[in-house]
């Protein structure tokens, strides 16, 4: 996803309750052209949704026959246990590893570099160190991708799955650093203060004051990291090899590439890639979203 | 008073634990991002086919690419995707953000829905529209709707189309959801004043909530231009940058020159100037908002 961005203050606001604005009467509100488009994409956005699910769900010889919008009269999940029986298991399991694997370790450091910049402000190294993890968020992976492949040889990690998680958490840190240094400096001073009179160090602050202060940053930070290393695909499709490396994108574009003219199964697989996500879009629904546009205002 | 803090502000930086607690991000950061970005110019200037030694060669990578008439191609067929699918996303972007804004419920559950398309990776996209853009078994000719069932994915033009709404399909949300923020923070009182005023609805959009979401515009611009330039899994699972090179963008060109046809040496010059092309026209876009993009936009709004 797009990580580049120019301005640093989340938009905190975009949940409050706006009462004048919602006691105004509706009838003079009414903006024709803005529902027409609403509707409009609402059918753009679930057609293809509603084709990919129902097609999953029919045998090939129906597939061709039917009528593609009306949904079988009795489904079959063959195509699932076509893919379920085509390693999917193992790939689920190695996107799991990459994203826990990057997620968690990006997150840590990146708040403990968040803490280490807005409580050691007047130092020049900090505000430095500040200053290139902003100039990150304009480093495209695409870009780097050729010097990233030459760099996991050197290391003998070519072909597993920490050449995926490293370099995932590398790109995941500027962002996750300016989003949580933004919250952190928003916890009050007084408090900092007398943690200091207590006698705490740095390192109980941050875990006992700082961390517990900002855990909805924290998931929000965490969730949008995890969608995007999830849905990556140039990482593995670079830095492995073997099919049994293969993350969830990787396993189902090479199963397109295997069963191409089986239209049912392909998208049988790209339900249940998508599921996971869609799982936790349902439960995180609003931490999904602020996670999107962390980091960028208006 | 004055000796204190100069004592302690003179001691501390020292003993601090602080720059300790920000070097784990550091290393990892500079390990595999900020060096792979040095390591591309260097590899530029290098030979090397992904496998054996890699040999300095001074400018042949870069004489290779320049005068390779598919790099003047790559770079216009990237900057078509940008401008068209910025003209296509951001009049609908601001649209369906404005309407999103709006405080009714079902507005709210018609946004659940929209946003699905940024939970699903481009690879999941990009296969699902082959399929049901297929000519002869997709969505069209199964409806059997002559003007749907062309060949997509087989032509040069609808191809590039088909691109085009892709990524919008997949972005406009995404982009919604910055203008409904935007939109929301607009002093209402605006708007009351321009209805005493007997402005209309589409004078209020025009004269109020188009003005100040100026800089909304600004960053969504920035975000799209710039994120259009990376544009990698969508394009290459959809078209593999085809038919003939008609979709093949810079980020595809550079890939297929480095990891198909194992010329490392040209495709780090073209993510050179992918990279430089994309911080210029992240500064062209900052220095259009005039100013920094944070400063007040409610002038005169109290």
């Amino acid at each position: 996803m797009t990580t580049t961005l120019t301005k640093t203050r989340r938009p905190r606001q975009a949940a409050r309750p706006d009462s004048p604005r919602r006691s105004r009467p509706a009838a003079r509100r009414r903006n024709w052209l803005g529902g027409l488009a609403g509707w409009l994409w609402l059918a753009v956005v679930v057609v293809p949704l509603y084709w990919t699910l129902i097609t999953s769900l029919k045998d090939r010889s129906r597939y061709y026959a039917s009528n593609p919008l009306v949904p079988s009269a009795d489904p079959t999940f063959d195509n699932y246990r076509l893919v379920v029986e085509s390693d999917f298991l193992q790939y689920f399991v190695n996107s799991v590893v990459v994203t826990a694997g990057a997620v968690i370790p990006a997150v840590l450091v990146s708040f403990m570099a968040a803490y280490a910049i807005v409580r050691g402000w007047r130092m020049r190294v900090l505000r430095a160190m500040n200053g290139l993890f902003l100039m990150g968020l304009a480093i495209p992976l695409q870009a780097t991708v050729i010097p990233i492949y030459l760099i996991i040889i050197k290391l003998h990690l070519y072909d597993s799955l920490p050449a995926l998680i490293l370099p995932s958490i590398a790109f995941a840190i500027p962002l996750s650093v300016l989003v949580l240094a933004n919250f952190i400096r928003d916890v009050p001073k007084e408090l900092f203060d007398s943690m200091r009179v207590d006698g705490a160090t740095e390192w109980t602050t941050l875990w006992r004051l700082a961390a517990p202060l900002t855990r909805p940053a924290v998931l929000t930070v965490s969730i949008f990291n995890a969608l995007t290393i999830w849905n990556g695909f140039l990482l593995p499709l670079v830095l492995t090899q073997s099919p049994d490396r293969r993350t969830l994108p990787l396993a189902l574009w090479t199963f397109q590439g295997q069963y191409g003219v089986n239209v049912p199964a392909v998208l049988a697989a790209v339900v249940l890639t998508t599921l996971p996500v869609l799982v936790l879009y349902a439960f995180g629904r609003r931490q999904l979203l602020s996670g999107l546009t962390a980091g960028f205002s208006r | 008073m004055s000796t204190l803090t100069a004592q302690q502000s003179g001691r501390r930086p020292q003993r601090s634990i602080l720059p300790w607690l920000a070097t784990p991000a550091l290393l990892l950061f500079t390990g595999f991002a900020v060096v792979p970005l040095v390591g591309v110019f260097a590899l530029s200037f290098t030979t090397w086919d992904g496998i054996g030694s890699i040999r300095l060669t001074g400018l042949t990578s870069w004489r290779a690419v320049l005068t390779d008439p598919g790099l003047p191609h790559a770079l216009w067929v990237t900057f078509l995707v940008m401008a068209v699918s910025w003209a296509v996303q951001t009049p609908l972007s601001i649209l369906l953000g404005t309407f999103l804004a709006g405080r009714q419920r079902y507005r709210a559950v018609l946004g659940v829905v929209y946003f699905i398309p940024l939970m699903i990776s481009s690879a999941a996209i990009a296969i699902a529209y082959e399929s049901l853009l297929d000519p002869n078994f997709g969505l069209g000719a199964g409806l059997k709707i002559e003007a749907l069932s062309k060949d997509w994915l087989g032509r040069p033009g609808l191809a590039f189309g088909v691109v085009v709404f892709v990524v919008s399909w997949q972005f406009i949300p995404f982009h919604s959801l910055i203008y409904q923020g935007g939109v929301q923070q607009i002093p209402k009182s605006l708007y009351e004043a321009a209805q005493l005023d007997g402005a209309g609805r589409v004078r209020q959009f025009f004269s109020i909530t188009l003005p100040q979401l100026k800089y909304t515009i600004i960053t969504s611009s920035t975000l799209m231009v710039v994120g259009s330039l990376t544009f990698f899994d969508l394009i290459y699972v959809l078209t593999e940058g085809g038919p003939g090179d008609a979709t093949r963008v810079l980020a595809l060109d550079m890939y297929k020159r480095g990891f198909q046809a194992s010329l490392m040496g040209p495709a780090s010059a073209i993510a050179v100037i992918l990279v430089l092309v994309g911080l210029a026209l992240a500064l062209a876009l900052r220095r259009l908002g005039g100013r920094d993009a944070g400063a007040s936009q409610q002038e005169g709004a109290s």
